[in-house]
């Protein structure tokens, strides 16, 4: 039986009146790698948003080692930030510091540690990530990958429990995509970590997944192993897997309709 | 189903009720965290960002010094002639030192000082603050835990409530001397008697209110920089937007502020 990390009950959310998660309900076991799948705008997004406490929910609570951060204060939320590690679609690396100075700067926020062992950390975490002599650079001076790297890089600086990332090779070249996942396989296994990441990228889902979630307009289609998800029959499953474009949901009546404004 | 008549009429207005409403409200929790982290966490065992407000401090202060330097000699200038050519009618030309002391130390030294900052560096806090926005930097700040008010907005406003007074003393003291120039070259004051005059004509309390205008412009600038900054939801197209928005608002609001000021300190001083 696997131990479970972050448990989500019930979770329901709307951007005004569009609701965008309808009662998911799953848990992300520990020291596995969970991938978060499904279509754009089917909510998985938004759903990481709420794991790392940037978005409230409307209903619904999220259990990270079993305590709600959907009730919690700003200041113990923060508590729990600590604890985790995120990289952002583009990574959202500061344009105005340098590799270094992103890295270090967690550090520096949550630690008083002396200058010099801020510089090895920093250099320790840019050498996991293969971005060994790249400190004085600024992030506009990367590459897409390059800069993910360095996102993960500083996810990395506080030696977080958790792991989470939106779209880790989403716009990058097959090669540099390959090396991401490569690289997420060997945190998972080197420190164990719980990582969560949201992908629409077959490629990465087969070489990370551990355990697999996949959502479908707001709700929970499938949950279980990547053998589970591989030997599923339902047909949403079947066509995202075979990249079969969804069929046409208007009838030519329909359409006249749309197209007529009534 | 059509909206009705009625619905027409009031919708609009309430739609913008609301939105104003909203607005408000995350402007005034934006003062209030800003005046948070800039005066009370510092008490709580919260770092002050010192190197962050140094740099802030040149680029909104020290970088603005040659611009307003400038802009303050030429109105010097303008002033004297303009005063000048109504006081040569009465021969009082010695007022026009009376005049220039008192208007730009009052008046516009803080006003010009205001309106040049905001259009340098309100924009300039827009613009960081929303594309940092729009690029998620500013979730992955919280993210990892640090404030975004703590660490962008209140180096801003320790720089600008410092630098706005200090641009202001430098305004003042360059009009003055530039009607000074014109004073003793064009209209012919013997130099020692336009600067007896100014001396006389000016009150310490004409100084102090001008800087206190000052630094309350420097609040205004930052914080309605910042709430368009952070209010920025799009892409690039929304920051431009927000930080023309933000120009042209601080300007209106620093011209609100400086009729409530000027009001309060003619009435109780």
């Amino acid at each position: 039986m696997m131990e479970t990390a972050i448990e989500i009950r019930d979770l329901v959310t709307h951007y005004g009146d569009r609701e965008i998660l309808r009662d998911v309900s799953f848990s992300i076991p520990r020291g596995r790698t969970t991938v978060i799948l499904g279509g754009s705008g089917c909510g998985k997004s938004t759903l990481l948003k709420h794991l790392i406490g940037l978005l409230r929910p409307t209903k619904g609570a999220i259990l990270i080692n079993g305590m709600d951060i959907t009730v919690m204060k700003e200041e113990e939320l923060n508590g729990v930030r600590k604890r985790m590690g995120v990289l952002f679609q583009g990574a959202a690396l500061l344009n105005s510091m340098t590799l270094a100075d992103n890295v270090a700067l967690p550090i520096r926020e949550h630690t008083r540690l002396e200058e010099s062992t801020i510089q090895i950390m920093v250099r320790m975490k840019l050498d996991l990530v293969g971005l060994s002599g790249f400190e004085d650079f600024y992030p506009s001076q990367l590459s897409g990958g390059m800069k993910k790297r360095a996102g993960i890089a500083r996810a990395m600086a506080l030696d977080p429990e958790f792991l989470f990332l939106d779209e880790p090779s989403a716009g990058l070249d097959p090669v540099t995509a390959a090396g991401l996942d490569e690289l997420i396989l060997k945190l998972r296994n080197v420190f164990k970590m719980t990582i969560v990441a949201v992908t629409h990228e077959l490629s990465s889902l087969y070489t990370i997944a551990d355990h697999v979630v996949m959502l479908d307009r707001g709700q929970v289609i499938f949950k279980g192993s990547l053998e589970g998800l591989r030997a599923s029959d339902d047909p949403r499953i079947r066509g995202f897997l075979n990249r079969r474009p969804e069929a046409e949901s208007y009838s030519p009546e329909d359409y006249f309709r749309f197209i007529a404004g009534d | 189903m059509k909206p009705s008549v009625v619905e027409h009429l009031v919708g609009p207005l309430g739609r913008k009720t609301i939105s104003t409403l909203r607005a408000v409200h995350h402007a005034s929790r934006l003062i209030n965290s800003s005046f948070y982290w800039a005066f009370l966490s510092p008490f709580r065992g919260r770092r002050l960002r010192v190197r962050a407000s140094v740099s802030e401090i040149v680029k909104a202060g020290y970088n603005s010094v040659p611009i307003v330097a400038v802009i303050s000699l030429f109105v010097g200038i303008i002033l004297a002639l303009q005063s000048a050519y109504q006081l040569k009618k009465v021969g009082a030309l010695i007022y026009v030192a009376n005049l220039v002391g008192v208007s730009i130390t009052r008046e516009l030294g803080p006003i010009l000082t205001a309106i040049i900052v905001a259009g340098r560096s309100g924009s300039a806090f827009a613009a960081e603050i929303g594309s940092m926005k729009a690029a998620e930097e500013v979730d992955a700040l919280v993210s990892m835990g640090i404030n975004p008010v703590h660490f962008l907005v209140v180096p801003k406003l320790f720089a600008l409530m410092l630098m706005m007074p200090a641009l202001t003393v430098i305004s003042d003291c360059i009009g003055i001397f530039g009607g000074f120039l014109l004073s003793t070259t064009v209209l012919e004051i013997h130099p020692y008697n336009y600067f007896q005059q100014t001396v006389n004509a000016l009150l310490v309390k004409d100084v102090v209110t001008g800087l206190v205008k000052a630094l309350a412009f420097g609040v205004v600038i930052t914080i309605v920089g910042a709430y368009h900054g952070f209010a920025v939801e799009g892409g690039a197209e929304e920051v431009g937007r927000r930080t023309t928005a933000s120009v042209v608002a601080s300007i209106f609001l620093v011209i609100v502020f400086d009729l409530f000021f000027t009001a309060l300190f003619y009435f109780f001083t």
